[in-house]
């Protein structure tokens, strides 16, 4: 086993726009096993704080830092974005793209995006030009293709917020399985039962910042904070 | 693709070599259009094994060319010029050879009356009292230069011209184009008038005054200051120019029954 | 319109004919118009693609300055060309004056621009679009612009189409820098002009004609061949 490229910490990062902080003043580690739900009202931070921490959002103040190079990290991280990148390719060339970037023989990269196609349902669509898919089905495609590099560290950013509860089912299996194959899980979502379904440790993020941080259990059942408790009653926090 | 990046590296690698047999000659386009070349080249090419490549272009540009080396030698017809280039070293020598003459061209119905002139300069005078539209070349070419001296001759000055006195700055052809287009007046060598497809509503006016020959001479361009010219090439086609062959084939050349060009250089 | 019948008519007989001179100057119009857009889009649609992805200190006034090249009159390009190439000029020696390679020279100056520009604005958006993923892909700037061109290619095949437009149309530079001599750089459009001189218009126009079919020809071949490379729809 290479050395992981876990814990990634976060001191007294900020993330800036036009002089206007988006994020920060955080401080965080992220380390061992398992899978992180980021929640919190719109506006708070959750897609620039997982972007930051993927490395697309420049940090104006503070200290991020992985445990191995930035260079060796970054090949070993993927990302799933709101709306699916979709390139204008076929599925197979979508889900062989990183791997052949990677250096993978044509060959190899072939049998591996066709192995993914079929373990989310798109099997018997590898030739199609991946714009035709639906949603639902870009979705999975973007998710097979983050995870065909076998990442030590998968961001997702409410990957199920545009889709229906058959598609959130498939996705919510594969993400089960890559976190049972080891790859650490940070995602976002609105929605309270995802992140009590797949939880270990849940993110609370509130005008920027990192308000709570707790195991799923203790965050849902005995809330640290009198926001933490409207925003779970339902009320609107600011 | 490759096919295309193959071909492309091909053309420009087969363009490259010139071979020894070429001569490039720049003529103007009052010869040109003449047809005569059309006479003389194949005939050239089967006596001296020459292929002479013909540039076209106006009487200052050919000067130019011949002055910055990109051609062997230059046939063209404006002494004054010519001199200028023999004496300023780009040239060798300046050989006549031929001369042709220009005829006033104007609408059928000639509303200046130049088909009654005497001379050229009372043509121009008519055109000039009755302010009738009259087409220049106006691009400093030897047919433009010409005409600039008639006017003079006749003793009038350009500067006061007024609008009906249009420069188009163009060869002879677009020149016969916009007189055609404006019933306008205009001079030109005869050749390029004969040769002329477009002759809609005009007619030759006035021709035959000795003022209006027009000479042409060759001029090989100075390999000392050229060395890459091809010098032998330029002096094989010179002598084949002054030859009886030569001067048969000038002589005899006609359109529509009328003789062009008249031989006179000297051996 | 009696001399544009004249011109059609013309045409016709010149290709029913497979006239030997009209073959020839067709195929050297082919000939260097195709070198010219090879050249051109392997400088052009690179440095297009690398114009969208690259952010550095000068890029608007760089940009502004690929549109503003657009707009040289082919003629200026002509004469600067001529100077360059003239036995007289820095390149004097190369001997290429008056040669198809001086007009494929100045057909790479007056399209590569156009081509570039045109690349730079489609891949810019499929850009926007690539951006977050290759990125996050952790890509070279090799590989970007790699994935913009191969997928981007279609939006680039206009491009070049528009440069063909240009050049096979193009008169003035390589009137200049050819010489428009027979048998040797005589191409469609010097030819159109040298008839149009003798106040043959409908030769001219005959040409003008097969040009136009010529320009048509190219494109739907262009644009047939990619349709079967792939059923896609990209």
């Amino acid at each position: 086993m290479v050395n992981s490229i876990l814990p990634l910490e976060l001191q007294e990062v900020v993330v800036s726009k036009r002089g206007r902080r988006i994020v920060g003043p955080v401080t965080y580690t992220l380390a061992g096993a398992g899978t992180t739900i980021v929640i919190g009202p719109n506006g708070s931070g959750k897609t620039t704080l997982l972007r930051m921490m993927h490395g697309l959002e420049r940090t104006s103040e503070g200290r991020l830092s992985w445990a191995q190079a930035f260079k060796e990290a970054s090949q070993r991280q993927s990302f799933v974005f709101q709306s699916p990148i979709i390139m204008r390719r076929s599925v197979l060339d979508n889900l062989a793209y990183p791997l052949t970037l990677a250096g993978k023989s044509r060959k190899e990269a072939n049998e591996a995006a066709a192995r993914w196609a079929a373990k989310v349902g798109l099997g018997s669509r590898l030739q199609q030009s991946a714009s035709r898919l639906s949603g639902g089905e870009k979705q999975k495609l973007a998710l097979a293709r983050a995870l065909i590099r076998e990442p030590e560290v998968l961001f997702l950013d409410e990957p199920c917020a545009n889709l229906d509860g058959k598609a959130t089912r498939v996705i919510e299996g594969v993400l089960q399985d890559a976190k049972s194959n080891g790859t650490r899980l940070v995602m976002s979502t609105h929605d309270m039962g995802q992140a009590r379904r797949l939880a270990d440790d849940v993110i609370f993020m509130l005008g920027g910042q990192i308000h709570e941080c707790a195991p799923v259990q203790d965050f849902f059942n005995s809330p640290a904070t009198p926001e933490t408790e409207q925003f779970l009653r339902g009320d609107i926090v600011e | 693709m490759k096919h295309l990046v193959l071909s492309a590296v091909f053309s420009i690698c087969s363009a490259v070599p010139i071979l020894a047999e070429d001569l490039r000659l720049a003529v103007t386009t009052s010869f040109h259009n003449s047809g005569l070349a059309d006479v003389l080249l194949p005939e050239i090419a089967k006596d001296t094994g020459l292929n002479v490549q013909l540039l076209v272009v106006g009487t200052g540009q050919a000067i130019h060319l011949g002055e910055a080396g990109d051609v062997d030698a230059i046939l063209v017809h404006s002494q004054k010029a010519e001199e200028a280039f023999v004496d300023g070293g780009f040239g060798r020598h300046r050989r006549e050879i031929m001369y042709n003459d220009f005829v006033f061209i104007g609408p059928v119905e000639d509303p200046a009356g130049v088909g009654n002139a005497e001379s050229a300069a009372e043509s121009l005078s008519s055109i000039k009292a009755n302010q009738a539209l009259f087409v220049s070349r106006g691009d400093e070419s030897g047919t433009h230069k010409k005409e600039r001296a008639l006017w003079q001759l006749a003793g009038f000055d350009l500067e006061q011209f007024g609008d009906w006195y249009r420069a188009v700055g163009a060869g002879m052809g677009a020149t016969l184009n916009a007189a055609a287009g404006m019933g306008a007046y205009a001079m030109s060598d005869r050749a390029s008038w004969l040769n002329f497809g477009n002759k809609e509503g005009l007619a030759l006016l006035f021709s035959g005054d000795p003022l209006l020959f027009n000479q042409y001479a060759y001029l090989p361009v100075n390999p000392e200051r050229h060395s890459h010219v091809n010098a032998e090439g330029a002096q094989k086609l010179e002598e084949w120019l002054v030859s009886e062959e030569a001067e048969a084939l000038i002589d005899g050349y006609q359109i529509n029954g009328e003789q062009l060009f008249t031989f006179n250089a000297t051996r | 319109m009696g001399e544009i019948l004249e011109g059609l008519k013309a045409a016709f007989l010149l290709l029913v004919t497979l006239d030997s001179d009209l073959v020839e100057i067709t195929l050297r119009s082919l000939q260097v118009t195709l070198s010219a857009l090879v050249i051109s889009s392997l400088i052009a649609l690179p440095f297009g693609a690398w114009l969208a992805i690259r952010r550095f200190r000068h890029r608007r006034l760089a940009i502004a300055v690929l549109n503003a090249l657009m707009g040289i009159p082919p003629v200026v390009v002509g004469l600067f060309v001529y100077l360059l190439l003239s036995r007289s000029g820095p390149f004097g020696v190369l001997g290429l004056l008056y040669t198809p390679s001086a007009m494929i020279i100045a057909q790479v100056i007056i399209i590569t621009p156009l081509i570039a520009s045109i690349a730079h604005q489609s891949l810019r958006e499929l850009w926007a679009e690539y951006h977050d993923l290759l990125i996050s892909l952790n890509t070279t700037r090799h590989q970007r612009i790699k994935t913009l061109v191969w997928d981007g290619r279609r939006a680039l095949l206009t491009a070049s189409l528009a440069g063909f437009g240009r050049a096979i149309g193009e008169v003035g530079a390589i009137m200049i820098v050819g010489g428009n001599i027979d048998h040797a750089t005589r191409v469609l459009t010097t030819a159109i002009a040298l008839e149009t001189s003798k106040g043959d218009f409908s030769l001219a126009l005959g040409l003008g004609f097969v040009l136009i079919g010529l320009a048509i020809s190219v494109n739907v071949a262009i644009h047939w061949l990619t349709r079967t490379e792939r059923e896609g729809r990209w």
